[in-house]
C-alpha cells in the first residue's frame, strides 16, 4: 500500500465526510479551544464530566483537514463513557503510537485508533492528529487559554 | 505597470530564447526523486532553487577567500571585501538605483522592513499618525508596522482587497491623508500572485508627504524593477527568492534618507570611532551593517544576480507569464478546483482550493506524487480571512518551471480526487 493510502484509510475519510458528535453539547461542563497555526485548523471540544470523573458526553466543532477532523470524530466515539484518568493514559499511548513504535493502545474498544498509525510516516501531520487530544487535556485541566500546537 | 515592459523583449531577439533544458540543468536540487517520483518543484515563492554558480561562489569564498571583510590588511580579506562590495554594485544595477551606497545588506525582506520601522519609522510616526499597508500583505509587512503603531500610539490602516484579489485603489483618497506618515505595500502578493499598482499608491502617498516602502520580495525575481521610476523611498527583497542563498537580503533606500537616519543595531563595522564618552558612526551603508555579515550569502547573491541578468528579467517574466496563463487555464478545467483570486495582473503564484478536501490533505498527497506546493495561509492570514478560507494550495513558478510541471500538478490533483471521491 502506498504511504498516503495507508494514511487516508477509508475510516478516516468516512469520519472526515460525516464527523460523529459534531456540534455543541447542551449539558457541557468543560470545554476548550485548540488551534494549529501551521494549517489554520481550529477545534473546540465540549465535555460533560460527571461527579465520578467519567466523560459522559463529548462533542466537537471546528473545521480542519481530514486527519484532524477524523481524529476528533473518532476520539469522541471511543472515549465516551471512560474515566478521566484512563483518557489521559490513552492519550499517552496514542501519542506514542503515532510518533514512536506504531502500536495501538491495547485496551478494549480502541481498535479504531489504529487507523492513525499511518500518521507516523508523516511527521508534519502528527499535530493534525493530536490537536484535538491536546485540546481535550486542556479542557480536563480546566485551563482557560487556547491550546496551540506550535 | 511601468516595470513590466514586454516590448523590450520583442525588440531584443537575443533575450527571447530561454533554453529551458539548459536552465533546468543548472539547478542540481531539481534533479531528484521524491517518494519514488521525479521532483516537480512548484514552491519557488517560498524559496527558489539555487543554480550551480551560486553554490560555487559560496563554496569558493569558504575555500579560497575565507576571511572577515572591511578590516583585514591581508590578501584574503581584500579579495573577500572586493567580492562582497561588488555585489552592492550588482544590486544597485538590478534596481536601477543611482548609487550603490543606497544598498544595505540584511538577512532578508523581514529584517529590511524591520530596519525601516525601527529607525526612521520611530522618528516619523507619532501619536495620532497613521501607517498604511494593504489587505494582502505578508505578515512581515504587517507585524513590524503593528508593533510600531502600538509603541507610538499610531493607527494601522489597510487598503482593502476586492473579491477578484485586486486592491481597491479608489479608496486611497480616503485612506491617505496628512496623518499618513508611512505607506508600505507589497509589490506582488505571495499568497495569490496579484501584481499591485504600487506606482499609483506611491504617487498618492508622496503627495501627502508620506514615506513609501515597497516589499519587493515577490517581484524582484520575476520582473524588472526601477526604483527611480517607482518613486519609492525604500524597497526590500530577499536573496533566497531570487536564486540566491538564504541569509541574504537587501534594503534599498534613498541616500539622503539613509544619511539622515540613526543607526539601528550597534556594534562592529558600523562605527568610525568608539570611546566610552562618544561613538561616531560609519557612513552609509556600513552604518546599517553592524557585525560580521553573512559574507558567503552576499557573494552567493551576487552570482544569483549574474544568473538572472544573463537570462534577462524580461525573458523570465515572459516565460513565467506563459506558464501562469497555461496553469490557470488547465486548473480551470479541473472540476472541483477553484482558483482564489483573479487579479488583473498576475505574477509568480496561483492559489486554489479543491472542493471537499482540506489544502493540507491536498499538499500531503501531492508531495507523495513528487509535487512540491505550499499549503497553508502563506503568512497572509488577514487575506485568507478576506476570502473566508483557513488555507489554500499555492503553486508558484520560477525560471526553471515548465509546462510539464503544470501537467504533473493536474495529474496529482486527480489522484487526490480519486482518494477523496
Amino acid at each position: 500500500m502506498n504511504d498516503f493510502r495507508e494514511l487516508y484509510q477509508e475510516m478516516i475519510l468516512d469520519h472526515y465526510r460525516s464527523p460523529r458528535n459534531f456540534g455543541p453539547l447542551e449539558n457541557q461542563n468543560l470545554s476548550a479551544r485548540g488551534y494549529n497555526p501551521l494549517c489554520g485548523d481550529e477545534v473546540e471540544i465540549h465535555l460533560y464530566r460527571d461527579g465520578d470523573g467519567i466523560l459522559r458526553d463529548i462533542s466537537f466543532e471546528g473545521c480542519g483537514c481530514a486527519i484532524s477532523t477524523a481524529s476528533a470524530s473518532i476520539l469522541s466515539e471511543v472515549l465516551k463513557g471512560r474515566p478521566e484518568n484512563e483518557v489521559r493514559d490513552i492519550f499517552e499511548e496514542f501519542h506514542k503510537m503515532i510518533t514512536e513504535d506504531g502500536t495501538a493502545p491495547e485496551r478494549e474498544g480502541l481498535t479504531k485508533l489504529k487507523v492513525f498509525s499511518g500518521v507516523k510516516k508523516f511527521p508534519v501531520r502528527v499535530k493534525c492528529a493530536t490537536l484535538v487530544w491536546h485540546t481535550l487535556i486542556q479542557a480536563l485541566d480546566e485551563k482557560e487559554e487556547e491550546v496551540c500546537t506550535e | 505597470m511601468c516595470s513590466l515592459n514586454r516590448q523590450s523583449r520583442i525588440d531584443d531577439p537575443g533575450a527571447t530564447s530561454l533554453d529551458l533544458a539548459t536552465v533546468k540543468s543548472l539547478f542540481p536540487c531539481l534533479h531528484q526523486q521524491v517518494h519514488g517520483n521525479p521532483l516537480v518543484y512548484l514552491d519557488s515563492a517560498a524559496t527558489t532553487q539555487k543554480p550551480i554558480s551560486v553554490l560555487e561562489a559560496m563554496d569558493g569564498y569558504y575555500r579560497e577567500n575565507c576571511s572577515n571583510i572591511h578590516r583585514g590588511l591581508h590578501a584574503l580579506s581584500e579579495r573577500a571585501t572586493a567580492k562582497y562590495e561588488q555585489v552592492r554594485n550588482k544590486v544597485a544595477a538590478l534596481l536601477r538605483a543611482p548609487d550603490p551606497r543606497e544598498v544595505i545588506f540584511t538577512r532578508g525582506t523581514t529584517e529590511s522592513i524591520n530596519l525601516v520601522a525601527r529607525t526612521i519609522g520611530r522618528e516619523r510616526v507619532g501619536s495620532g499618525d497613521e501607517v498604511l499597508i494593504s489587505a494582502m500583505e505578508h505578515h512581515s509587512n504587517i507585524v513590524p508596522w503593528q508593533m510600531l503603531c502600538e509603541e507610538q500610539g499610531a493607527t494601522l490602516r489597510v487598503i482593502p482587497c476586492s473579491d477578484e484579489g485586486d486592491l481597491i485603489l479608489d479608496e486611497l483618497v480616503d485612506l491617505i491623508s496628512e496623518k499618513t506618515r508611512i505607506v508600505s505595500i507589497g509589490h506582488v502578493s505571495n499568497a495569490i500572485g496579484t501584481v499591485n499598482d504600487v506606482k499609483q499608491i506611491i504617487q498618492a502617498a508622496r503627495e501627502m508627504g508620506a514615506l513609501t516602502v515597497v516589499d519587493a520580495a515577490q517581484s524582484v525575481p520575476h520582473m524588472n524593477i526601477d526604483v527611480e521610476d517607482l518613486g519609492c523611498d525604500f524597497l526590500a527583497f530577499s536573496g533566497h527568492k531570487v536564486y540566491g542563498p538564504t541569509g541574504s537580503g537587501v534594503l534599498w533606500g534613498r541616500l539622503d534618507l539613509l544619511e539622515s537616519m540613526k543607526p539601528w543595531q550597534g556594534g562592529g563595522d558600523m562605527i568610525r570611532t568608539v570611546s566610552f564618552e562618544k561613538t561616531t558612526y560609519a557612513e552609509v551603508p556600513l552604518k546599517f551593517e553592524a557585525g560580521t555579515p553573512d559574507i558567503a550569502a552576499v557573494i552567493g547573491l551576487g552570482a544569483a544576480l549574474d544568473f538572472v541578468k544573463e537570462i534577462g528579467l524580461d525573458a523570465i517574466y515572459a516565460h513565467e507569464k506563459d506558464l501562469l496563463d497555461d496553469a490557470v487555464a488547465k486548473l480551470d478545467q479541473v472540476s472541483g478546483v477553484r482558483i482564489v483570486g483573479r487579479p488583473a495582473h498576475r505574477a509568480s503564484s496561483i492559489s486554489f482550493v479543491l472542493d471537499g478536501v482540506h489544502p493540507h490533505d491536498v499538499g500531503t498527497i501531492l508531495d507523495q506524487k513528487g509535487v512540491a506546493v505550499r499549503a497553508g495561509h502563506h503568512c497572509a492570514m488577514p487575506l485568507m480571512k478576506h476570502f473566508g478560507l483557513p488555507a489554500t494550495i499555492r503553486a508558484s513558478f520560477g525560471v526553471y518551471s515548465e509546462s510539464d510541471d503544470v501537467d504533473s500538478l493536474v495529474e496529482a490533483i486527480d489522484e487526490v480526487k480519486g482518494i477523496f471521491r
